[in-house]
């Protein structure tokens, strides 16, 4: 069977509610369930259920953030998960629960799920916490902190002469500018590219704007399969394809200026099916790529292949708010939202996690049950 | 030359957290400042969590109604500590207990002292002791552990739901 025709055979699920609480530089009230129940009671009140119509429930968190154990299984206590029921838990961003509940809802017991993530980054000092996702013999002893390591995959695109310290720029100027639309964004403003470039470096080739700012939030989408998401939602946002790949961890084993996992993943969903030619791009309405540094946008944009027409990150994407574990999940809601909302037909969003883009989940997601998220142009 | 192989690696790590509370366990060490126990009722189950999170893990819904209960308690179950360990502050044996306060739906974990620890049992009725007023502070450290109050033991019944 082909990957299109294997793609066919799947079962339609969309995503049908999408709620999250706003991005804050620390959120220092309300411990972890209390900033979720009202996302989570907002997440079922858009579409009038309760969790009892829920099939299964699968959030996304890390306990080094909250620097407690299990720390998943107290923020259960938002959702109430009494009589029992199916539930699951990630230690990764919530995309990738998002994704273990479009796996589940394929085997077609279960017709909806709740996908939630909490990610607080304040608490603790996130470089050293990033730095112990690094592979534990040659690098996590150095505490090698993330900007720095980001500086270097920055480098690497400045010197193969693939984007600039101005391009860097501009990415983020256009990202807080289109922030000012997002009630929920961290960072918004309007500014140059010219007047941020007069930022100091913080590394090398990276400046303050580059990099994104550390975040407080929460997420919640529903997902629903078939009649079900045709009944709680006008538009529902259908995905047509995810996947997500990973690459090594040993950073000095990669090329840092090219994404081949996420160019894997986007072929596993489906993006490129209608492209027939190596140098066709990709159209679709919105993208919204997790890109924590604005030097990251141009290495997705190319894995992808999108058209310079599509809108990328109208959000403002990490780079406005970038809530560990949350991010990823929130451009899966974010570009969900612009379909359900009718101003966009199709749409891929990204999500990312490890450091310099490691791994990657591409989904991709239309008006149309059936439709190509991305068309070859 | 033959070096030695390197078999092992010691890698240290240290990480820091500022913790936050939240607000309901705010106001619940709030009381504790004070020499209370503050709870919170769920408005859907009517159950009362103490020390409270803001939330009831049967419903899912927000505990706002802040309720306090009493300085006494029944034992639930316990267990005696008989092994020492690193860090050990209180001498051996000991009797650490689940404790279920006056008014409350939920257990929490006491020290049990001024009773010898074979004489621990279910149903025992206990009160809180706490440190002196001017010592009392946003930690659970102002109670100093939990003795038995001399009334007759609790009826089973009264508490079997949480043993």
């Amino acid at each position: 069977m082909s990957a299109a025709a294997a793609r066919a055979a799947v079962r339609p699920i969309a995503v049908v509610s999408v709620a999250q609480s706003k991005s804050v530089r620390r959120e220092d009230h309300r411990n972890e369930v209390e900033i979720l129940m009202p996302v989570v009671t907002e997440v079922f009140a858009n579409i009038g259920v309760t969790k009892r119509d829920m099939g299964f429930v699968c959030s996304g968190s890390t306990d080094y953030l909250v620097g407690a154990p299990f720390s998943f299984v107290m923020a259960l206590d938002a959702v109430g998960v009494w009589p029992p029921m199916r539930e699951s838990h990630v230690e990764m961003d919530g995309a990738w629960a998002l994704y273990e509940a479009w796996t589940l809802l394929q085997e077609g017991e279960i017709d909806t799920a709740l996908v939630y993530s909490f990610g607080r980054s304040s608490p603790a000092q996130l470089d050293r916490i990033l730095a112990l996702q690094l592979d534990p013999y040659y690098l996590a002893p150095m505490w090698p902190d993330p900007v720095a390591l980001a500086a270097l995959q920055a480098q690497g695109l400045i010197d193969t002469g693939k984007a600039s310290e101005k391009d860097f720029a501009a990415i983020a100027a256009r990202s807080r500018r289109d922030a000012l639309g997002n009630p929920n964004a961290q960072v918004a403003k309007d500014q140059s590219a010219d007047d941020l470039l007069r930022d100091d470096y913080v590394v090398a080739p990276l400046r303050r704007h580059t990099l994104p700012p550390i975040t407080d939030a929460v997420a919640a989408v529903v997902i629903a399969a078939g009649d079900r998401a045709r009944d709680l939602c006008e538009h529902p946002a259908w995905i047509t394809g995810i996947d997500h790949r990973i690459e090594t961890h040993a950073l000095g084993a990669r090329d840092l200026t090219v994404s081949p996992s996420t160019h894997a993943a986007a072929h596993g969903a489906g993006v490129f099916d209608a492209a027939t030619g190596p140098t066709d791009t990709v159209e679709v309405d919105v993208a919204e790529l997790h890109a924590p540094f604005a030097s990251q946008e141009p290495i997705l944009r190319e894995a992808l292949r999108l058209s310079d027409s599509v809108a990328v990150n109208p959000s403002g994407g990490a780079l406005a708010a970038n809530a560990l574990m949350v991010a990823g999940l929130l451009r899966i809601g974010e570009a969900a939202s612009r379909i359900m909302d009718g101003s966009a037909q199709s749409a891929i969003a990204h999500a990312t996690s490890g450091p310099c883009l490691q791994q990657n989940l591409v989904c991709a997601l239309s008006a149309e049950p059936g439709g190509p998220a991305g068309r070859g142009a | 030359m033959s070096a030695e192989p390197v078999t092992t690696l010691a890698t240290p790590m240290h990480l820091d957290y500022q913790y936050t509370a939240g607000l309901s366990q705010s106001r619940f060490l709030q009381g504790i400042a004070q020499g209370k126990f503050i709870g919170q009722r769920c408005p859907a189950c009517h159950q009362v969590y103490v020390p409270p999170r803001g939330s009831c893990p049967t419903d899912g819904v927000a505990t706002t109604d802040p309720i306090e209960l009493g300085n006494s308690g029944t034992v639930t179950t316990y267990c005696v500590v008989n092994v020492p360990f690193q860090g050990q502050s209180i001498e051996i044996p000991y009797i650490c207990a689940q404790i279920l306060l006056d008014g409350a739906n939920i257990t929490f974990m006491g020290l049990i002292q001024e009773l010898p620890a074979d004489q621990v049992r279910m149903g025992l009725r206990v009160e809180a002791v706490w440190v002196d007023k001017d010592q009392l502070g946003l930690t659970m450290a102002s109670v100093k552990y939990f003795r038995p109050t001399g009334e007759p033991d609790a009826d089973y019944e009264t508490f079997k739901a949480y043993s």
